[in-house]
């Protein structure tokens, strides 16, 4: 058997073709720009300048990073299995509720610390639940688990709707959210690093102690996937079914745990707008964080190492788009989203497209990086 | 109001509320019976939706509304075409980045050229698709019952409402009764086979995408022509998904899935219907429950009722022919 696409060096695999992908991507939306009259180059200028010339600018990049580090794990966990988690939106909405249960009752009297491990454990707690009966569905029932974690996300956002306005809004307010909370709720920020490197950053800036989490998460996925026997079968399971099968592994059993799994990860990004920032549970605070959680994962190539960086990326595009909605306001935030849907065109849908032409180079200048062979039977 | 107004003013609505789904159900039957995987209905719905009600208001023509919107959703459509037949890319992750371009490059777009926060302007009567009485619908209307039916159920409803429905029937010939329709069957179910007759899987998997296209198109102008006067942001919200459950539902066969998507349809118009009317024995409904209640009939239909559904079975494989 054939494979459909020959070898090339690692570098190359790993980086060269992800950018050339990016590149195109960032082309197309710059094209977008063109269309709505401004012109792209100030655009991109404009937003690396917002996203990175300043010490809030920058920690305003990572704070945006966290959310989408979370998430882009959660997708790519549940990628590895073969699994498409498009529910990472709703799973973090709802695990929103499980934030609200651990610091509503506890902010007067516990410490940060003992909040924020409790906080931990209930918001992946609650986005693993609402990922289970997506997960069971798929696994029993055989219900495709890209449409009902689809219909998940439409459905969280409608209970949380009813939570925020019927049941958690203090009586006499009239905002739909949860009432503010007290110091023991609120994460500790991290402004203060930036002081050792000489730049002066706000107070008020939300980087907080979960962007460590974060990181922290990234390598235990890392573990996870790459160093533990669950890991393995996960992989098995993602890569061939039938394999797994034959090698004994339980399909219900991999699908729920990397599932569960899935939606810890989702869920946990609900403390970084929380408790990081509002202080309080609002409406829409996940702000499409689950969504861009998929482009940063097929970014990455579903490995820590790639989703961290791609984050940031996102974390920039976001910052920096708030900077340029300013200059340029016909372009709004919504630009992410068409960014977004771009990266994971070319860097998912057709990520094989410049595989061909960068081969052929390669064969060009030296036949032996991508071996002879290989290089022959590659027409597509 | 007496009980006959009520159940057809419920069923008028449901024939409205189905007929996006209808439409988009549809074209999804074209793609997914090629092995296509479409979830990107619901981008070129809105993308369809947004470009005929531009072009409308722009030209002020419905029908240059409708030719536009089918262009753009056709456009779409290949892209995905390019990105799953072409370079045998993932269906799902393709499907997915043509929702997120058209949810982001409508508002965007709409933004920088009518300046109204994501709207189009709103369209004039003769810019949009406008009912039609059937012939001798005023007439028989005080008739009991069959009168009632006809002049309120039946008639009364814009050009692509029918065009929808008759779309059924056309759309089953197509598939069971035309050697385009066999071989687009075929490639769904062995590509190899279709591939070693001397047809091309390629061509053939190109030509059930644009169909989609063309489908999605109307399912998008009917939203933004037919049943409103203009585009709103995210007006589809989530009617592609609920049109590809459907599709499940429905077994990828066209009559069931006009079946599905008036059931769809009809529990839509219950929401809207029961929407703050207290009901016997569970009391006052939350309006939010009302809202989630399609999705979390998906949910459960998917889950439970529909037997084994048997997708067709090269659906979502990329055909590489040197294996």
């Amino acid at each position: 058997m054939s494979t459909p696409y020959a070898k090339l060096p690692r570098w190359a695999d790993y980086g060269l073709i992800p950018l050339i992908n990016l590149l195109v991507a960032f082309a197309v939306a710059g094209l977008v720009v063109l269309l709505v009259g401004e012109n792209p180059f100030r655009a991109a200028v404009i937003l690396v300048d917002g996203a990175f010339g300043s010490g809030p600018g920058i920690a305003y990049t990572l704070f945006y990073a966290t959310s989408f580090i979370f998430t882009g794990l959660a997708v790519a966990v549940a990628f590895h299995g073969g699994l498409f988690n498009i529910g990472g939106e709703g799973q973090a909405y709802f695990a929103g509720l499980g934030v609200a249960l651990a610091c509503l009752p506890f902010d007067g009297f516990l410490p940060w610390y003992l909040i924020f491990l409790l906080a931990i454990l209930c918001s992946a707690v609650f986005g693993a639940l609402w990922a289970l009966i997506p997960a069971y569905l798929q696994a029993k029932r055989g219900s495709h688990i890209v449409i009902t974690t689809i219909m998940f996300n439409f459905i969280a956002s409608s209970l949380m709707v009813y939570m925020l306005v019927d049941v958690l809004k203090p009586t006499g307010s009239m905002a739909p959210q949860t009432r503010q909370f007290l110091e023991g709720a609120q994460l500790p920020r991290l402004g203060f690093l930036f002081d050792y490197i000489g730049m002066k950053v706000r107070p008020s800036v939300p980087l907080n102690i979960s962007f460590l989490l974060a990181l922290f998460m990234a390598f235990l996925v890392w573990v996870l996937i790459w160093r533990t026997k669950l890991g393995y079968e996960i992989r098995t399971m993602g890569f061939s079914p039938k394999a797994a099968r034959y090698a004994g592994i339980s399909e219900t059993r991999i699908i729920i745990v990397t599932m569960l799994i899935s939606g810890a990860l989702a869920g946990m990004m609900a403390m970084n707008p929380i408790m990081g920032d509002q202080h309080n549970v609002p409406l829409d605070f996940v702000a499409g964080a689950g969504f861009v959680g998929i482009a940063v994962a097929l970014m990455g190539r579903s490995h820590p190492a790639g989703i961290v960086p791609a984050a940031i990326l996102f974390g920039m595009l976001y910052q920096g788009g708030a900077e340029l909605s300013f200059e340029m306001p016909s372009i709004s935030r919504d630009m992410i989203v068409i960014i977004q849907g771009l990266v994971i065109l070319f860097a998912g849908a057709l990520e094989h497209m410049f595989r061909p032409a960068v081969q052929a180079m390669f064969a060009s200048v030296s036949p032996k990086s991508v071996g002879v062979v290989a290089a022959k039977g590659e027409g597509a | 109001m007496d009980f006959l107004d009520v159940v057809v003013n419920v069923l008028n609505s449901t024939v409205r509320l189905s007929v996006p789904l209808l439409l988009a159900c549809l074209a999804g039957l074209y793609s997914e019976r090629a092995g296509i995987f479409d979830i990107g209905l619901e981008g070129k719905m809105l993308a369809g939706a947004f470009a005929g009600a531009a072009a409308a208001s722009v030209f002020g023509s419905a029908w240059i509304g409708l030719l536009i919107a089918i262009l753009v959703a056709v456009f779409l459509a290949l892209v995905h075409g390019f990105a799953s037949i072409t370079h045998r890319g993932n269906q799902i992750v393709s499907g997915v980045a043509i929702n997120f371009i058209a949810a982001g490059s409508t508002i965007i777009l709409g933004q920088a050229w009518f300046n109204q926060g994501g709207r189009t302007p709103s369209l004039p009567s003769d810019a949009r698709f406008n009912a039609i009485v059937l012939p001798g619908a005023d007439a028989v209307r005080d008739v009991p019952i069959l009168g009632e039916i006809y002049s309120g159920l039946l008639s009364g409803h814009s050009l692509l409402v029918y065009l929808a429905f008759l779309a059924v029937p056309f759309t089953w010939w197509v598939l069971f009764r035309t050697r385009f329709g066999l071989r687009l069957r075929a490639v769904g179910e062995n590509p190899a086979a279709v591939d070693t007759a001397g047809i091309s899987v390629a061509w053939l998997r190109y030509r059930a995408v644009i169909c989609t296209g063309i489908l999605t198109g109307m399912a998008g102008s009917y939203m933004a022509l037919a049943q409103n006067a203009g585009f709103v942001k995210d007006m589809t919200a989530g009617r592609g998904y609920i049109a590809l459950a459907a599709l499940i539902f429905a077994k990828w066969k066209p009559v069931p899935a006009m079946f599905a998507c008036l059931l769809f349809g009809f529990l839509d118009a219950m929401a809207i219907r029961l929407q703050g009317t207290p009901l016997p024995v569970i009391g006052r409904v939350p309006v939010q429950l009302m809202q989630a209640l399609p999705y979390i009939l998906t949910v459960i239909l998917l889950a439970g009722f529909i037997g084994k559904a048997i997708p067709p079975r090269a659906g979502g494989v990329p055909y590489v022919k040197e294996r």
